[in-house]
């Protein structure tokens, strides 16, 4: 039964890739964009859910990883000819490092200070990013220069004007990160992680550090979140203090939440729909604003588990 | 006989502001031996085994496990060292299967032997389920099922733990008598491979199964011996009956 589960599960995620990857023949120029960026976007609901499905754990300022990742790299590109893979790896590197920082000090708290501690800490990064403006260029943001648009990796020349390279790049890291997430999460890690989620004590007094547990789950959801973020500033050429705002943290949670929470692809399912949804009303009316948060207040009113979390509670017990 | 010595604790307090909970206590427990700890309500009773588990931070004394100083050890290193705790108020995991919920112990367990796996890990969860009788249930919600089999579960958990001292926490409150019985036949088996602490206010269930007492009141050790010791000391009927 759990073998046959497993292969069940995998056929799944190969399928919501291999779907992704044949859809961008079809798909006309706007949709293709969409969904290059949709895709960067579902990585770092990925990462969110990573904390907040998983470890149970609510930050509201996850948008300082994704903006450390998305400065970490624009910045080294920028200032830097370090090339476009080495500032990709900075980005992450400064992800990882904010994340255990914030980590080390926001994991003292637990509950709604954690919340509060998690979006002091995201006013504080948005906040150093305007103070320095003469380098950040926080209000109007950097553009990528010509230097930041291509490079040579491993004998390949990738050209980021490009938008079938970027899609596929896109769905590349994509895919490294569903992976990552599904074998931590359904190994002995993620049991643990469940474990704390759902009882925190009984968990210590079975004898795990779950200090250490909750603080490894917090990097790993910083640095993906801090991934998409080098590759969004990369990619699309533009790093900007918007993508520090607490919208940005507020929109992690609303991907993740609608799509499920605590389910491997959910956050992938929240992006896409949720983007779409804020793209077509805001074809009809400037309080887009309004939609997601009339969504929000909805999505934990009726539909706390969200639609693949609902699914796996009715029909599809397999679902990871 | 100081080899023969499982745990103990010298001095050992806990104040919360003037409340002293647990009062200077000098505890000694053998290997093997099946400890009864009673006394009225708010006796410290909760207290001091949360202290020996490490759940709390002692003010004042030392405790020592194994001939090692255990004090300032945080809780799930001393959980890695053999002391297992049953909570008093159900502690499971509602939301998962039982075979999950003992699987997390096994799997905390395990990690003493390098190169195990997951079949490691469901081996002993069944040899845990089955001490307790809840083979049949491994794959229900632990939440669904009646009071009396969250309770054995709780104790698999203990149980796979593989722990060198079984700290269990009231265990038979709110069970049937029935349930009560094979309880007792169940930490009875438990005390062949492991030393058991027990917390209980049900008295026959005390007297049938303890080696020795220990009494509790106002957070000092009132009395200590046999259970016939017990019954005939004046200064726990006193206590207990508040005469005198």
């Amino acid at each position: 039964m759990r073998s046959e589960n497993t292969i069940r599960v995998i056929a799944l995620h190969v399928g919501v890739l291999a779907a992704l990857f044949l859809v961008q023949f079809v798909l006309p120029d706007y949709h293709h964009l969409a969904l290059t960026r949709v895709m960067l976007l579902a990585i770092y609901a990925m990462g969110y859910n990573m904390l907040f499905g998983y470890t149970g754990l609510l930050s509201l300022g996850h948008a300082m990883f994704f903006a450390a990742g998305l400065y970490g790299a624009g910045m080294t590109a920028y200032y830097t000819d370090l090339g476009v893979p080495l500032a990709f790896v900075i980005g992450i590197i400064c992800g990882a490092a904010l994340s255990l920082v914030i980590g080390v000090i926001a994991l003292r708290t637990t509950g709604v200070a954690f919340m509060i501690v998690t979006m002091m800490f995201g006013q504080v990064a948005y906040l150093t990013i305007t103070y320095f403006t003469d380098y950040t260029r926080g209000e109007e943001g950097l553009t990528m220069p010509t230097s930041a648009r291509s490079f040579d990796l491993l004998g390949l020349h990738v050209d980021l004007t490009n938008a079938v390279q970027r899609y596929n790049l896109a769905l590349g890291l994509l895919a490294l990160t569903l992976l990552v997430i599904f074998v931590v999460v359904r190994g002995p890690i993620g049991r643990v992680l469940i474990a704390i989620r759902e009882n925190e004590t009984r968990t210590l007094m079975l004898g795990f550090d779950t200090f250490r547990m909750k603080l490894g789950a917090l990097v790993l959801s910083g640095t993906i979140s801090a991934m998409a973020g080098a590759a969004y500033g990369l990619m699309f050429a533009y790093v900007g203090a918007t993508f520090a705002t607490i919208q940005y943290s507020i929109e992690a949670l609303l991907f993740t939440l609608l799509g499920g929470a605590g389910t491997i692809l959910g956050p992938l399912l929240g992006s896409i729909l949720m983007f779409y949804i804020i793209d077509i009303t805001s074809e009809y009316t400037q309080a887009y604003l309004l939609v997601t948060g009339v969504a929000l207040v909805v999505l934990v009113l009726f539909f706390p588990k969200g639609i693949l979390g609902t699914i796996r509670e009715r029909w599809l017990s397999w679902l990871p | 006989m100081a080899s023969v010595s499982l745990l103990s604790t010298k001095g050992l307090s806990r104040h919360f502001g003037g409340l002293k909970a647990v009062d200077n206590v000098d505890f000694t427990m053998r290997e093997g031996e099946i400890r009864a700890l009673i006394g009225p309500n708010g006796a410290g009773k909760t207290t001091f085994v949360s202290l020996l588990a490490g759940r709390i931070a002692p003010s004042a004394g030392s405790i020592e496990f194994l001939g090692k100083d255990i004090t300032n050890l945080p809780a799930h290193k001393r959980v890695r060292d053999g002391i297992a705790y049953t909570f008093q108020i159900t502690s499971i995991y509602p939301t998962l299967t039982v075979f999950d919920n003992v699987a997390l112990s096994a799997q905390s367990a395990l990690r003493r032997h390098p190169r195990s796996n997951q079949s490691d890990i469901a081996e002993k969860v069944h040899e845990a389920l089955g001490r307790v009788g809840l083979e049949d249930r491994k794959g229900e919600k632990a939440g669904t099922m009646a009071y009396g089999h969250q309770r054995l579960l709780e104790v698999a958990m203990g149980l796979a733990l593989e722990p060198k001292l079984l700290i269990l926490d009231e265990p038979t409150q709110g069970l049937s008598d029935s349930e009560i019985e094979s309880f007792c036949r169940l930490v009875k088996e438990i005390a062949t491979s492991a030393t058991v602490l027990l917390i209980e206010h049900n008295m026959p269930v005390v007297m049938q199964l303890a080696d020795t007492i220990t009494v509790l009141n106002h957070g000092q050790i009132l009395a200590e011996g046999s259970p016939s010791d017990i019954r005939a000391n004046a200064a726990v009927q006193a206590a207990y009956l508040g005469t005198g």
